[in-house]
């Protein structure tokens, strides 16, 4: 029986790649590193205290005291942990991973919800992007991008990006067909239909999406941590290739710290456009 | 008085690739036909109608005939599969999409079943939302959609959202947002068909109103006959996608076609048999005698009403009070409608037939109320649901006239 030499293939194809565009890979790996270092020494710059007050007024914003002070006890036992430097690394990962999974996601989604074909292309790929287990596009990511936080955003973005592509989609789509129509009998435009009408309704099921993908690229914090990312992910491992527990705990639940901070944080986003389209 | 819009063999068949379908029915072929043979469904069947400019056109089916997607097809919501739509001698089926679009923000403008407001707009924002996609300055389209909510009554609510607001109210917005638009032609679908029948007649009395000062061409859908009689100057009836019949009321009333339009307007014989609990309407809203002016104008303007019925505790009617009488009061200073004296009303208990009051029905300008045994005020009559009432039933069409003609 013939045999698809599949694997192969892609390995031809990851050398060809490297082959012919290794050097712009690398340009583009330096790049994007001297922006997370860049903003890795800003964010170092301001005082611990400044940020848990950055975070606490999000908080209080977004859903009132009691997330205020939850989230500032949070960040306050990551820093008395002495976990602050990691924790800010971890942070920064997280924030440019779901930046560029949103500026990547949002307009694919918006695509998809617009053309039939598209969507029916794009739906295998992102099972594809969800359920290949990331260790498979790990290595590649590190042969193009070297060790470090260019490849973990990579593969975290990977990860994480179907929820808002998909989310967006859907609320786009859900979008109810008598108000398309209004839209459409006022004479819109294609853009004005998408701004005023389809995008606002749909943003608290795109914020949905955004919760989901900045929860899934925390979720890839440790694994990415196997592939040189600086943070928390980081301690996590040292913790457990030395077999200290309690090493492994704290950095563990920094952690769980942040995700809860920011999962919070984005449904009361959520929530609070959800309630800025009121429902008719 | 010229022509404004002429449809010319419309079809609509729902498929993407409709030749062969439109094909069978060049030759004659029956819609049963044509969907045994292609499974294609045949929505608008060969229809041809002229609508003339400043007139109320209502096209009348049950639902599932084809209606709704004829009034699409004029602003091309849905794409027809043949035919023409020439508006002002322009067939609207040839234009390209910017040029449509230009034809639908300047000369048609939709008013939905559903009211279809956006949600994250206040009553300000949807109305202007026609001028806004046009590119009119915000001072200009303000000032315009400003203006058109004082025609529907709608001064105050500027700043609202569309959940805070009832029905018959969602209306005057969807209304006054296509009215902003200043377009010649308004596609109303089953506009008041959502809304309760009291309001539903004041809504029909403001659209006659409106049509009086501005003059508009109206394409009217319904499925209720008595709307299309009472503001259609020209009815046309749908059936399964087909022409039926078209007519002024008087038309249709006297010589219907065939039928199904016999079967819409026949109803008189069961006026021997109809009781006033039969064709009342729940009496909604109510005020109560503690109650004071205040709260009855709040009521009245709350429900978009002229007057209101007044109750004691144990829902004995006491009286009808207008908004006259109660601004009166209010001037005066009274507190408790007590002290007021209610204006008189007819009343008759709830098995009478409603035979033997037609002539107070038809005469009476204020609502008959319907009591139980115990006296308690249980509903009330308006001349419109006594007609809706008979036209639903079995009987001669010619009854069903003579029968309009009393009522007024």
């Amino acid at each position: 029986m013939y045999r698809l030499p599949l694997g192969n293939w892609v390995n031809h194809g990851v050398d060809w790649l490297l082959d012919h565009f290794g050097s712009a890979f690398d340009a583009f790996t330096k790049s994007v590193t001297s922006v997370t270092d860049s903003l890795r020494v800003g964010l170092g710059l301001l005082p611990w205290f400044v940020i848990i007050l950055i975070f606490a007024f999000l908080a209080w914003r977004a859903k009132g005291w009691r997330l205020a002070l939850g989230s500032t006890i949070g960040l306050y036992i990551i820093y008395n942990l002495e976990l602050w430097a990691p924790f800010l690394d971890t942070l920064i990962l997280v924030l440019i991973a779901s930046f560029v999974s949103l500026v990547i996601g949002i307009p694919l989604g918006i695509l998809a919800a617009r053309g039939d074909r598209f969507h029916r292309v794009l739906s295998p790929i992102l099972d594809f992007m969800q359920t290949m287990p990331s260790f498979v596009y790990l290595i590649p990511a590190l042969m193009f991008f070297s060790l470090g936080t260019v490849s973990a955003v990579f593969a975290t973005v990977i990860f994480s990006m179907p929820p808002v592509i998909r989310l967006t989609d859907l609320g786009i789509r859900q979008v109810p067909e008598d108000l398309v129509e209004v839209g459409e009998a006022f004479g819109s435009s294609p853009s004005q239909m998408l701004f005023k009408i389809q995008l606002p309704l749909a943003l608290p099921t795109i914020m949905a999406g955004i919760n989901q993908t900045m929860m899934l690229s925390l979720s890839m914090v440790v694994i990415s941590a196997m592939i040189g990312a600086q943070g928390l992910g980081a301690g996590v491992l040292a913790g457990i290739a030395q077999m200290d527990i309690g090493k492994g705990f704290e950095y563990g639940l920094a952690v769980v710290i942040l995700a809860m901070i920011l999962d919070r944080l984005s449904q009361g986003v959520v929530r609070n456009s959800r309630a800025a389209i009121k429902k008719s | 008085m010229g022509v404004k819009i002429e449809v010319k063999n419309l079809v609509k068949i729902f498929s993407s690739q409709p030749q062969k379908a439109l094909q069978l029915l060049d030759k004659g072929f029956s819609k049963e036909h044509i969907f045994a043979e292609t499974g294609l469904t045949v929505g608008v069947n060969n229809v041809s109608f002229t609508v003339n400019e400043g007139e109320i056109f209502v096209v009348m089916g049950l639902s599932g005939s084809g209606k709704s997607t004829i009034l699409r097809c004029l602003n091309r919501l849905i794409e027809p599969s043949s035919g023409s739509v020439v508006i002002d001698g322009v067939d609207i089926t040839e234009l390209k999409p910017q040029e449509l679009r230009h034809v639908r923000q300047k000369n048609l403008a939709m008013v939905f079943q559903q009211f279809a407001l956006l949600p994250h707009r206040t009553v300000l924002q949807n109305t202007i939302y026609g001028l806004e996609v046009q590119g009119v300055s915000k001072a200009e389209r303000e000032k315009r959609a400003l203006e058109r909510l004082a025609m529907v009554g709608l001064v105050g609510y500027e700043q609202s959202y569309p959940d805070e607001l009832s029905g018959g109210m969602k209306q005057r917005v969807g209304l006054a947002r296509a009215l902003t638009n200043d377009p010649d032609i308004l596609l109303m679908d089953e506009a008041f068909s959502a809304l309760d029948p009291m309001i539903r007649e004041e809504m029909q009395d403001e659209l006659l109103n409106i049509q009086q000062k501005m003059n508009k061409t109206i394409v009217f859908i319904t499925h209720d006959l008595n709307e299309a009689l009472k503001i259609g100057d020209r009815i046309a009836f749908i059936r399964d996608g087909s022409l039926v019949q078209v007519g002024t009321p008087e038309e249709i009333l006297s010589d219907p076609a065939d039928d199904y339009v016999a079967k819409f307007t026949r109803g008189v014989d069961r006026t021997k048999t109809l009781t006033l609990r039969d064709v009342m309407k729940r009496p909604h809203p109510l005020v109560q005698l503690r109650d004071g002016p205040h709260v009855a104008l709040r009521v009245m303007k709350e429900h978009g009403l002229s007057s209101v019925f007044v109750v004691d505790r144990s829902k004995h009617l006491q009286g009808l009070i207008t908004a006259d009488l109660a601004l009166e009061a209010r001037k005066a200073g009274i507190i408790s409608l007590q002290e007021i004296k209610l204006l008189d009303v007819p009343v008759h208990n709830e098995s009478v037939l409603v035979q033997d009051i037609l002539p107070i029905i038809a005469e009476s300008k204020v609502p008959v109320a319907v009591i139980d045994n115990e006296q308690r005020l249980i509903g009330i009559i308006i001349r419109g649901s006594v007609l809706a009432a008979l036209a639903d039933t079995g009987g001669d069409p010619k009854d069903v006239s003579t029968t309009i003609g009393q009522l007024g």
